[in-house]
């Protein structure tokens, strides 16, 4: 476990999340929706969280940019460690109020699934972008209008001169998001948070987005943290990929690394979910996981995964597993890999 | 968007039209003998006679009918019986201080609900949202004419602040008629706030809940800026539906509020007309302010234009 | 007027039977309200029991004494007790206030079920509901009561008809709904004759909005049976409802205030208890609206 970025310096990390849990409070109990969830971010990198619903991926990115719902949801421990432009450090878990509204908009900016409904339908969206730019960098607002087309232009939208002043409903979907991406970009945050943005879209639109942010990161270095459900996606935008299961992170990896070689017994059993060629042509059976994710407010002992895992035993669910080094700069949070591990290490 | 406000304007003409026959036929449906009724038990079977004649009764009920739109496709209204005049012109001697006191009335209402609404959502769950609640809940559960009653004893009466009844006299001044003006107003607003309070809250309370509200606080925006920019100016479009309510109820109020405190508005004009069987002025009355309320809520249509691109483009 | 919700499609009226006792468990106001509406009811009733005097009785001696041992609530300027005459007047206001929910919920059913079937019917009974809503509640009464005669049964005639419209309205709404849902249109290929089901359906599911819409329609038939009185376009000015005492009350303003007091008191009570137990049923039945607790 790491205390201070320093350590990262060989990664230049700019954002690291260490041992965070958010929990619900609520009359039918606590749901713990991410129970202990670590990860680093570097820059320049994409970072895809990946999970079912319920895993508590959208919760991980809420609690970074602290939004989530008061007065149920909460960070219980934990830090959220940002470096900001300047070079500071914040831990964003305790930050204050007013600190997280700087850093929001202007260092880490978030765009979400739903762009039909993300922007408000009362305002031109070069009214919505230029007041993010006055908000953080201050400025008349005509500047920041003008600013507005220029990220218009940048997020490849035709004719940005005239549709800076129109309404959200007057754009189609995939215009939108670039909208989103547009606003998100305002300010030259070193950190997109990009919550499932491509889920709503048309699989051409979904090609198109991921697209411009690959272009988008190249030209400014900015981390993404992509959240999905979409192994397709994380194999195309993705650098290193972290795989949730029920609040807890079993098995992180660089992208090649977990399609090649997966080592947690969900991430095989999510890549076998996927029909392939040789599938196909080997006419076998899809192999769905048996079971059904838990519920956040009654989780099982011991390792979550056990109930529908084919390698469990009596050792899992006697204590939870810890994020076990199976190769450099991948760990899976499973004590069946530690045999093969061990083999694979000590040839290393 | 012509379309819209066309479609409007005839929605417009169809509903009064129903309201007109409305009209005629509820005063067609007193048992006995409208005249008799109306001249009560004293009178002789003359003076019943010529009224049925005068009134077009002797006739079958289509050519009443007929005749009866005729009339107000002209803008006759008829007579009154008891003040001889033409009812149009009662009524028009008598709006003014119903027309004050809705305004005053709505003005009061809104005043009070929007911040109390606007407030009691964006601290729900808190004991500010439940008293605020609570509290409108029990003005919305008072007979106005009681606490009408109460608030003149204690103002009017026992500290003399406020003049109890009337209007002041004819070429009293601004002041005096504010004066005989605010009690009722504060009456009618006070009861009628709680529907209003209560849509505001509800509508924050969804509009808060709105994605685009996630994304301004996502820009980084103060709070202030989320609450006012996106959450009110987003919720204040169902409202304006609100208000077209109220001023239904606010007229309703209006009858028994002028009652109360004696103002000669149309309201009191009404209840008297029925107490003494003035049929013609009922009848007008009815029709007048149905009118009015329908014209107001064809304005808030046309507001929602204003406010409302997604309806403009 | 509160504004009442869309029906919810979703069946299982045993499910809510649960959720209306969970309600009265958890939310206090709800389970106060319940008690003081009980009471209230209660009193009605059992008038004649407990009521301390005969309300009609003139007592000449005694006129407008204020409120002590043997008056509670005083008495009034003939005399007759105050404190009886608002529990007998209870008993006829009430009365009124449940034959008008039910006159509304009827006409309101009728209408509701036909514009929703018919087509044709509907454009013409969608048209009368927003004429009749053109209305200010009041005046319609007031015409209504005009028209008809001033008594108790024409009373709840007028309000009866007043409050229909919106019942109408949601019926409609629901009647509309089921129609195109996927077992009907199934049924329907089938030939099976699908008015009688499609009703069946509709005011099962009708249950929960009835209830609640029931309610404050109890409460604002009250209300303004209480207006109509005090005005003396409603009931007889001899018969005690609560809008008669605060009409007869009102010149003894300043000298005697309990007699006009106590019945405003006792209408606010109902009042506001019938809305109380209104919202949390509403909390509780309407599925969209659970969000919110």
């Amino acid at each position: 476990m790491h205390d201070t970025m320093q350590t990262q310096s060989e990664r230049d990390v700019v954002l690291s999340v260490q041992g965070l849990k958010t929990w619900f409070h609520s009359r039918d109990g606590v749901a713990k929706s991410v129970d202990g969830v670590t990860f680093d971010l570097a820059r320049g990198e994409t970072l895809a969280i990946v999970g079912e619903s319920g895993s508590g991926k959208s919760v991980t990115s809420l609690s970074i940019m602290g939004l989530l719902a008061k007065p149920a949801g909460r960070i219980e421990a934990g830090k959220i460690l940002l470096r900001d432009r300047k070079g500071q450090e914040h831990d964003l878990a305790q930050a204050s109020a007013a600190t997280m509204r700087r850093i929001r908009g202007a260092e880490i900016a978030m765009i979400f699934q739903e762009p039909m409904t993300s922007l408000n339908p009362l305002y031109t969206v070069g009214d919505q972008i230029a007041e993010a730019i006055v908000q953080h960098e201050g400025g008349t607002k005509a500047a920041a209008l003008r600013r507005a087309q220029a990220l218009l232009e940048r997020v490849e939208i035709p004719a940005a001169a005239r549709r800076v002043n129109e309404y959200p409903h007057q754009m189609s979907g995939g215009m939108r998001q670039r909208v989103m991406i547009a606003l998100a970009l305002a300010c030259n945050p070193s950190v997109l948070i990009a919550d499932e943005p491509t889920t709503a879209l048309d699989v051409t639109v979904q090609a198109q987005i991921l697209d411009l942010l690959r272009r988008l990161q190249a030209e400014s270095g900015m981390s993404i943290l992509f959240v999905t459900h979409n192994l397709g996606v994380v194999a195309e935008i993705a650098h290193r990929v972290v795989v949730m299961y029920a609040g807890r992170v079993v098995e992180d990896a660089g992208v090649n690394d977990l399609f090649d070689r997966p080592t947690h017994p969900y991430t095989q059993g999510l890549l076998s979910c996927i029909p392939t060629a040789a599938l196909l042509a080997s006419r076998q059976r899809l192999a769905p996981i048996p079971g059904n994710v838990p519920s956040v407010t009654a989780l099982p002992a011991g390792c979550t995964f056990a109930p529908r895992c084919p390698l469990a035993s009596a050792q899992c669910t006697a204590a939870v597993p810890e994020l076990i080094p199976v190769r450099p700069a991948h760990h899976a949070r499973c004590i069946k890999v530690l045999a093969s591990a061990d083999a694979e290490v000590s040839h290393a | 968007m012509l379309r819209y406000i066309l479609n409007r304007l005839v929605g417009l003409v169809v509903v009064m039209f129903i309201v007109a026959t409305i009209v005629f036929v509820i005063l067609r449906i007193t048992p006995g003998d409208p005249a008799a009724v109306m001249l009560g038990p004293q009178a002789t079977q003359q003076d019943i006679a010529a009224l049925r004649t005068q009134l077009g009764l002797d006739q079958s009920i289509l050519t009443q009918y007929v005749t009866w739109l005729g009339h107000l496709a002209r803008g006759d209204l008829g007579q009154s019986i008891f003040l001889n005049k033409p009812v149009l012109t009662v009524l028009a001697d008598r709006a003014e201080p119903t027309f004050w006191l809705t305004l005053m009335s709505l003005a009061i209402a809104t005043a009070i609900a929007l911040p109390v609404g606007i407030l009691s959502a964006v601290k729900r769950g808190t004991a500010l949202d439940q008293s605020v609640q609570g509290f409108s809940m029990f003005t919305s559960s008072v007979p106005s004419f009681w606490l009408g009653l109460l608030l003149m004893e204690f103002f009017s009466v026992k500290l003399g602040w406020l003049p109890v009844a009337g209007y002041g006299g004819p070429g009293a001044s601004i002041g005096e008629r504010l004066s005989h003006l605010i009690l009722p107003a504060v009456v009618l607003g006070l009861v009628n706030s709680a529907l209003i309070t209560r849509f505001i809250r509800a509508s924050m309370l969804d509009v808060l809940r709105d994605d685009y509200v996630r994304t301004a606080r996502a820009k980084g925006l103060t709070e202030t800026r989320v609450i006012l920019r996106h959450g009110v100016r987003n919720a204040l479009i169902p409202i304006l539906t609100v208000l077209g309510l109220t001023a239904a109820l606010l007229v309703s109020g209006a009858v028994v509020t002028e009652t109360v405190f004696g103002l000669p508005g149309v309201g009191s004009l009404v209840v008297s007309a029925v107490l003494r069987r003035d049929y013609p002025v009922i009848q007008g009355a009815l029709l007048v302010i149905a009118a009015i309320y329908v014209l107001i809520n064809l304005v808030i249509d046309l507001l929602y234009l204003l406010v409302d691109p997604r309806v403009r483009y | 007027m509160a504004i009442a919700s869309s029906p919810s499609v979703v069946s299982g009226s045993s499910s809510d039977r649960w959720q209306i006792l969970r309600l009265l468990v958890t939310r206090k106001t709800v389970l106060i309200s319940l008690i003081v509406l009980i009471v209230l009811v209660g009193a009605a009733a059992l008038a004649p029991w407990i009521a301390p005097f005969d309300p009609y009785k003139l007592s000449i001696m005694n006129r407008l004494k204020a409120p002590g041992s043997l008056h509670w609530f005083g008495t009034d300027d003939f005399g007759r007790d105050v404190f009886s005459r608002v529990i007998y007047g209870g008993r006829l206001s009430l009365t009124v206030g449940f034959m008008v929910v039910v006159l509304s919920s009827a006409l309101g059913i009728l209408l509701g079920l036909v514009a929703g079937f018919f087509r044709g019917a509907d454009k013409v009974v969608s048209r009368l509901i927003d004429a009749m809503m053109a209305f200010p509640d009041i005046l319609l009464a007031i015409s209504l009561v005009a028209a008809l005669g001033p008594s108790l049964s024409n009373v709840i005639i007028a309000l009866g008809i007043v409050y229909a419209p919106r019942l109408a309205r949601i019926v409609r709404a629901s009647t509309l709904v089921i129609r195109e849902l996927p077992f009907v249109e199934a049924a329907r290929a089938l030939g099976v004759p699908t008015r009688r089901i499609v009703t069946v359906h509709v005011l099962r599911n009708l249950m929960s909005p009835l209830l609640v819409q029931g309610t404050f329609t109890f409460a604002y038939a009250i209300l303004a049976e209480a207006g109509l009185s005090f005005l003396g376009v409603g009931v007889s000015p001899d018969i005690p409802t609560w809008g008669t005492m605060i009409n007869g009350g009102q010149q003894y303003m300043g000298t005697a205030d309990w007699i006009m007091v106590f019945p405003g008191i006792a209408i606010v009570l109902a009042v506001m208890s019938l809305q109380l137990v209104g919202d949390g049923l509403r909390d509780v039945l309407d599925p969209r609206l659970r969000k919110e607790l």
